[in-house]
């Protein structure tokens, strides 16, 4: 019978899903017949989302995932089995079958020895959201729904959305690692359509923090759902985006997915060593205007893409990828790291305990600068001003990257002037790093975020100060 | 597979009297091969299940679900789903659906074949894949994925109205992803193939498609801003149409989210544009024999000759605008049904693209789009996405153009649909492609 302990009332250390033996049992049976490494990640995931729309409660969804990855190093090959069953009998098929995949090549059986480290605590949270009535959770929709609709009769219609989730992990590896961490996130966002002459306009916000139910004493639901409808209502009034290349002002907290797309895909290690990546090679070269430093930061407390350790038991930390316009490092797995005989740099993540990790971004952001935001724009005579970004893409092996905008203005002689539609801006990484020309002191963290890579999202953070690029291709409609 | 609806079924007879029970159960298996210069970077073989339950009483919704089939997990997302319906808002149109005589259609989705699939042919397929890819063309600097992947899946739908439903299904994919190299320049290009069983797959044409796209797209340059005709190839197109049978569910019609809400039997799109959901053509890698309320699935024509004909439906919508469902429930075992399209397609040109484009003197076709979740705006119509392709001169494919948008607005491009091409394509989404001539989009470069 598998030990499974409760940590519920839990506020912080290690989280225990498996007792350490069962772990080195299955860790056994995964090295049977050799390979160079092996892992069991178990996770326990409950989650918690609440949906009004159209006035009303929806619905309240509780969710439950829990199982096991495992996988197995043989050579340059990584076999890979997850399952659902965590009795040893479970536990004991997929290492089987993980062990299988990687095509068991050498002879040496290697006994492993479990060290139970103790690595960075988790995250202190004050109020756990299980602890929290969900009369209480589903009430704060209720008031942003009213607090939106109350801000003009325009607006049409109102989502409002809550979640959280309690993640529970736990790593054992063939070095002997044993550790684990419980991560919380809590989440609120509404979205609003306003309606008019001009049709349909939509607007949106969201909060997301690592942290619990205390959340909602720091954030005012009903002032998110203002801005929210604000951003609709503003835009009912808008113009289309002009097209072609023009300065381009981003506001504080509204250009992290620029840099998250213009390279911080690029600067992750995996792309690096099959050369999928514009800045493979290099290190050490200058790669961006004087004034950027970019820093990809896993250990921001409260922050989205923040946790103790990743998701290969690696503590997070602080990197410097880009200091003063030259690129310091990447980012790094276990696997990539391996090869090149150094440490991971805590940037080892997965979606769930069903996919493989990563390299991936955690809280990636622009150190701030020493410009004044209103002397950026008043220096700006014609261009657009991006307030809030929706999202982005980028094809890392040409540079090339899109980002959204979701509520942008016109710049005409320094001055903020329409609104404009949504609508894409398009550039390369490497040039539009050595296209920005300014950076003000006002750094802001941005929304929360879901990063996708080959199929996987995995919650990050971003932030940036108002900053400007030169030249970036506006693709809108305007002449 | 009959053992997945008799655990809905043992679900079901939980209910309680005054309550409406619907247990959805879907069990999957998979493998994923990826090679990487000429070894197995990493090989996946998977089971997962998963439970979702809802309950019904006076109004009130609630739901719960798990990724196991324990059972002692189940008794826990029962006690949950019950528990969540408190909280729900009571509305006279939140009930299940029940049977409405609608017969599925039998498509053999599910082959044996797929199952007696050895995994050492399946590495091999993503070896060949990886090789063939990288030795097609001498500018092929490397493939950064060729991939193998299947599954086979099963999924169960019982209810206290009385639907039960099973259905299963398999699928198999290779794609590659390829680097090309001139001059300090790399450009990157995929290739696919896809089916119900191996001998479906074709990894040369997979291959070459990658090393295609990547090649031809090496010296690209940025083109000048201005309005010109676009062409869309399937892949492009299929995106596209995608995301417009998206603006035509009940739900985004009701809640006020769909630009089209008030227009139907309006003209609302070019002529010769008609465009069908229908899951029930097995030559849909989409294609299934019942929706997610356990329904069967029809074929629904969206539009006809540009004409607004409906909009699509699960249960409840269909119940709030006094019609019947279209079997358009989508879901998986995490959500409550949605209302979705599955399998849209436009009805063919009798034009090849090569003859489509010989009629163009100044325009650009388009081979890749980015950013289609930021750029495109489903309630207000505006989209912009990045874009890479060719400019066509003169009737002829000419150089290669990256770094730009084409931007217009959805209804707008509808509209603008000047001719389809002959050559509809299923692809690995919720619509087929087929190569479009669109008369004006605005592109944004130099």
């Amino acid at each position: 019978m598998v030990k499974v302990t409760d940590m519920t009332d839990m506020t912080g250390g290690d989280a225990v899903i498996l007792d350490p033996q069962v772990l080195l049992d299955t860790l056994g049976v995964a090295m049977a017949t050799g390979g160079e490494f092996a892992e069991v990640f178990v996770e326990d995931r409950r989650s918690i989302s609440a949906l009004l729309d159209d006035r009303r409660i929806e619905e309240l969804t509780s969710g439950r995932d829990r199982g096991a990855g495992i996988r197995v190093v043989v050579g340059e090959t990584t076999g890979f089995a997850h399952t659902a069953d965590l009795s040893p009998a479970g536990l004991r098929a997929a290492a089987t079958a993980a062990s299988a995949a990687a095509r068991s090549g050498g002879s040496g059986v290697r006994v492993v020895a479990l060290d139970s480290m103790s690595g960075p605590a988790s995250a202190v949270v004050e109020i756990l959201p299980s602890d929290v009535p969900k009369a209480r959770k589903v009430a704060l929709l209720e008031r942003a729904d009213d607090a939106a609709r109350s801000r003009d009769g325009a607006i049409t219609q109102v989502t409002a959305r809550y979640a959280d989730s309690q993640r529970r992990i736990q790593i054992a590896n063939s070095d002997g690692l044993l550790t684990g961490d419980r991560q919380i996130r809590t989440l609120f966002s509404v979205s609003c359509v306003a309606s008019g002459d001009s049709g349909l306009q939509t607007g949106r916000e969201s909060v997301g923090h690592t942290i619990g139910f205390e959340l909602f004493d720091r954030v005012d639901v009903e002032e998110l759902a203002g801005r929210a409808a604000g951003r609709a209502l503003t835009k009912l009034g808008a113009v289309p985006a002009p097209s072609g290349e023009m300065p381009v002002v981003v506001g504080p907290g509204g250009g992290g997915v620029l840099f998250h797309e213009a390279c911080g895909h690029g600067l992750e290690a995996d792309l690096i060593a099959k050369a999928a990546s514009v800045f493979a090679g290099r290190r050490g070269e200058v790669v961006a205007a004087p004034m950027v430093s970019l820093v990809d930061d896993g250990t921001m407390v409260g922050e989205w893409g923040r946790y103790a350790i990743d998701d290969e038991g690696r503590p997070a930390q602080h990197n410097v990828l880009i200091r003063d316009g030259v690129l310091t490092d990447f980012m790094w797995d276990r696997l990539r790291a391996r090869k090149e005989g150094r440490e991971s740099s805590g940037n080892g993540r997965r979606q769930s305990y069903r996919h493989l990790p990563m390299v991936r971004m955690t809280n990636t952001y622009l150190e701030a600068g020493d410009d004044d935001p209103a002397e950026i724009l008043a220096g700006t005579e014609r261009g657009v001003y991006v307030a809030q970004l929706g999202g982005g893409q980028v094809n890392t092996a040409t540079g090339d990257f899109v980002f959204g905008m979701t509520e942008a203005y016109l710049i005409e002689d320094g001055r903020l002037t329409a609104p404009i539609r949504d609508g894409n801006l398009i550039g390369n990484g490497p040039a539009a790093l050595l296209d920005i020309d300014a950076i003000a002191g006002d750094f802001a963290m941005g929304s929360p975020g879901t990063c996708g890579k080959d199929g996987q999202g995995v919650p990050v953070g971003d932030g940036t100060p108002t900053l400007r690029v030169a030249r970036l291709t506006v693709g809108g409609t305007a002449a | 597979m009959s053992e997945f609806l008799e655990i809905a079924e043992r679900i079901v007879g939980w209910a309680d009297s005054g309550e409406q029970v619907e247990a959805v159960v879907v069990h999957e298996r998979e493998t994923e091969v990826r090679a990487y210069e000429g070894e197995v970077e990493s090989l996946t073989v998977a089971e997962s299940s998963g439970v979702g339950i809802r309950v019904i009483r006076d109004g009130r919704q609630g739901f719960a679900y798990a990724g196991t089939l324990d059972p002692d997990a189940l008794v826990e997302v029962m006690r949950e789903a019950r528990d969540n319906l408190g909280f729900a808002t009571p509305d006279e149109h939140c009930s299940l659906a029940e049977p409405d005589g609608v017969a599925p259609v039998g498509m053999d989705l599910y082959r044996e074949a797929l199952l007696d699939l050895p995994i050492d042919a399946k590495v091999q397929m993503a070896l060949d894949l990886e090789r063939i890819t990288r030795s097609s063309d001498s500018r092929i600097s490397g493939v950064e994925s060729a991939e193998y992947s299947d599954s086979v899946s099963f999924s169960a739908v019982a209810t206290t109205t009385g639907i039960r439903s099973i259905s299963s299904e398999t699928g198999c994919f290779l794609s590659a992803y390829a680097l090309a190299e001139q001059d300090g320049e790399t450009q990157t290009g995929f290739g696919f193939s896809l089916g119900r069983q191996p001998g479906d797959l074709d990894v040369e044409a997979a291959a070459a498609d990658a090393a295609e796209r990547s090649t031809r797209m090496l010296g690209a340059v940025k083109p000048p801003s201005g309005r010109m005709t676009v062409v869309f190839d399937p892949w492009v197109s299929a995106q596209f149409l995608g995301i417009v049978g998206g603006t035509l569910s009940g739900e985004a019609v009701q809640k006020g989210r769909s630009l089209f809400a008030d227009r139907l039997g309006e003209d609302v799109a070019s002529s010769i544009l008609t465009l069908v959901d229908d899951p029930t053509d097995p030559a849909a890698y989409t294609a299934t024999e019942t929706d997610g309320e356990g329904l069967a699935t029809r074929r629904n024509v969206l539009l006809a000759d540009g004409r607004l004909e409906r909009f699509v439906h699960n249960s409840e919508t269909a119940r709030r605008a006094g019609t019947t469902s279209t079997g358009s429930a989508v879901r998986g075992y995490s959500s409550t049904p949605g209302v979705g399209v599955r399998a849209v397609a436009v009805v063919p040109g009798v034009r090849s693209p090569t003859d489509l484009i010989s009629g163009i003197r100044d325009g650009l076709l388009v081979q890749g789009v980015s950013g289609l979740h930021s750029g495109v705006n489903t309630v207000s119509g505006d989209f912009s996405t990045g874009a890479e392709g060719l400019r066509i001169r003169d009737g002829e494919l000419a150089e290669p153009v990256r770094e730009f948008t084409v931007a217009s607005t959805i209804q707008k491009m509808l509209t603008d649909v000047t001719a389809i091409g002959d050559d509809l394509q299923w692809l690995p989404m919720r619509a087929a492609g087929v190569t479009l001539v669109i008369g004006e989009l605005t592109v944004s470069g130099v």
